[in-house]
């Protein structure tokens, strides 16, 4: 080894300058800069990232699948669950709403009205809950190997989203059982659903961060759920709640900001397009005619939620798995 | 040579191409869940006070390290328990923010440490390929290096197929460092990885860490197993208490340590 010219305060404890001959007095971070050494974990510029992102999706793909598969390796009926959880919540919900309350309030076809609005409202609940945890649920992996870490609430998303398609299943069946008629409408299901999808990515990645820095949010997202749910008219029907002579109607600016919400607005959505007999309820009596502002709403949250989501969650990309 | 690299110095040689350089290092971290009552009452009566958790202490892991790394280098980190080393590592991969100082590293460092699986749910197999693509092989990359992880991973008939939780700490490890060793990095940390891995497994690691350093990577190793470290490094670094107390040829450090712990 060499033995260039040394400075440097013996024993002391900060060497902030070192000494090299053409560069007396250069700093050791100046002497790294030179070499075109970076920070480490600085986070990449956000074109690069985007195409590290990009880059990935088979990762994204084969992490979403392995997820869904593990989920129920312990039971013993296995992949079955996939498709008994969405026909055991259907089964529940006909025996308290349908049977028990009978709480349909001259909704037609309540049924496939109900299931409709949980199976898509559970869609955007569980891509919110699963996505609180997804960086911190996957530590190790985060500490071993280096990656773009939005790859890990965009495989929590596709995970729901391949829930969904189980739980679709059952309620296509649903839907034909109580006679709804094949029709052209339902091809627009496939965009409420793509839009509902890139929501669900979006915060899903809001949800990434703020659960990544504090667990306590994990505590308490059961209860914002709940309320979140009843707000968006899941299981009633929040047109025919805004109708006159109901409480909503007194408070005309807190029936928009409902209108607004983006939970109800890709359920009603679905709704409209998939139930012919509800469509006609709430023309007829209601008064009720186009969905231009609920594709209006859906399109925005869509858009908003996907861009600002990706954006906050990269804001904080080199901060993950620190501690 | 020993001596020339006491604390509070540092050379440079303008020959060779730095790869990571650690610019006055000092790590603080906060420390949770020592100790307080732990009960309902009292951890809302701290929350009405506005306190911080009382569990909450801080440790000053690293105070002032500062020295260079070297493309093609293995170096070696020693020490007592809790001198520092694995925060070292930590700070180096970047999941420790620097208190004060810098850490400049070429490329991301990956940092392979103890915990025994990646996503323990899942077999090895899938750990496997999951760990390949998100390193960014793409998926016929991945194929063609299946087998040679299998291989270098070297775990009993069968074993692939069973979750991770299945497997011992050394199989686990194993696995492990055979996925993170598919990639060429430019710094790969090991983290006493190796230690639970049998003489077997060693000699295998030991090839596949002189192949990356060929590659003109560096490796950081921390183990207690001192002749793993004479083996597999050409460098050794000696932290006491979060500070540099030597930094030299592998033989000679090996020996003062030996010394001065009294072993």
């Amino acid at each position: 080894m060499s033995h260039p010219e040394r400075l440097g305060s013996p024993g002391g404890e900060s060497v902030g300058t070192i000494a090299e001959l053409p560069h007396v007095n250069e700093t050791l971070a100046d002497y790294a800069a030179r070499y075109g050494l970076r920070q480490s974990a600085a986070r990449p510029p956000l074109r690069k990232y985007i195409q590290d992102v990009w880059a990935r999706r088979n990762f994204i793909w084969a992490f979403a699948s392995a997820k869904n598969i593990s989920m129920y390796t312990d039971s013993r009926l296995g992949q079955v669950w996939q498709l008994l959880t969405p026909l055991l919540n259907a089964a529940v919900y006909y025996l308290i709403f349908g049977l028990l309350l009978g709480t349909s309030r001259g909704v037609p076809d309540f049924i496939p009205f109900l299931v409709t609005g949980v199976f898509l409202f559970g869609f955007t609940q569980r891509s919110v809950t699963s996505g609180a945890k997804s960086v911190g649920d996957n530590l190790s992996l985060i500490r071993a190997l280096h990656f773009p870490r939005a790859t890990l609430p965009l495989a929590i998303a596709v995970v729901e989203l391949q829930q969904l398609l189980m739980a679709l299943i059952v309620l296509f069946v649903i839907v034909f059982a109580f006679g709804e008629p094949l029709s052209f409408n339902m091809l627009l299901f496939v965009p409420v659903v793509g839009l509902q999808l890139m929501f669900n990515v979006g915060i899903s990645m809001v949800m990434a961060r703020l659960g990544a820095f504090n667990r306590d949010i994990t505590q308490l997202l059961p209860f914002v759920m709940r309320t979140w749910l009843y707000a968006s008219g899941v299981i009633f029907s929040l047109p025919q709640m805004m109708q006159s002579g109901h409480k909503l109607a007194e408070y005309g600016w807190l029936g928009e900001l409902m209108k607004a919400n983006p939970g109800y607005v890709y359920v009603e959505l679905s709704r409209h397009v998939l139930l012919g007999e509800y469509r006609g309820y709430v023309s007829t009596n209601l008064k009720i005619h186009e969905t231009t502002q609920l594709w209006l709403y859906a399109v925005l949250w869509a858009l908003v939620a996907l861009v600002g989501g990706f954006m906050y969650f990269y804001r904080a990309e080199e901060r993950y798995g620190r501690g | 040579m020993a001596d020339t690299k006491v604390r509070g110095t540092l050379d440079i040689d303008p020959t060779r191409e730095p790869i990571v350089v650690v610019d006055d290092l000092h790590i603080v971290y906060r420390v949770y869940g020592a100790g307080g009552k732990g009960n309902a009452a009292s951890a809302f009566s701290r929350v009405l006070r506005r306190q911080h958790r009382p569990s909450m202490t801080e440790v000053h892991a690293i105070k002032g390290l500062s020295f260079v790394a070297y493309r093609g280098e293995a170096v070696g980190i020693i020490g007592t328990n809790g001198s520092g080393k694995s925060t070292l590592l930590k700070a180096i991969a970047g999941l420790l923010p620097p208190h004060r100082g810098g850490v400049y590293t070429d490329g991301q460092p990956s940092l392979l440490g103890v915990n025994a699986a990646l996503m323990k749910d899942l077999t090895g197999e899938r750990n496997i390929v999951l760990g390949c693509l998100a390193m960014g092989m793409s998926p016929s990359e991945t194929k063609s290096k299946y087998k040679e992880i299998v291989d270098f991973a070297g775990l009993k008939e069968g074993f692939i197929q069973y979750p991770m939780r299945t497997y011992s700490s050394g199989m686990g490890a194993r696995l492990r460092f055979a996925i993170a060793a598919a990639k060429t990095h430019d710094v790969l940390l090991i983290d006493e990885a190796l230690a639970t891995g049998d003489a077997k497994f060693r000699n295998k690691s030991k090839r596949r860490i002189d192949e990356l350093r060929k590659d003109a990577g560096a490796v950081f190793l921390v183990a207690h197993q001192l002749d793993t470290v004479k083996e597999m490094c050409d460098r050794v670094i000696w932290i006491d208490e979060g500070r540099m107390h030597m930094d030299g040829d592998p033989a000679e450090v090996i020996a003062a340590y030996t010394e001065a712990t009294g072993k």
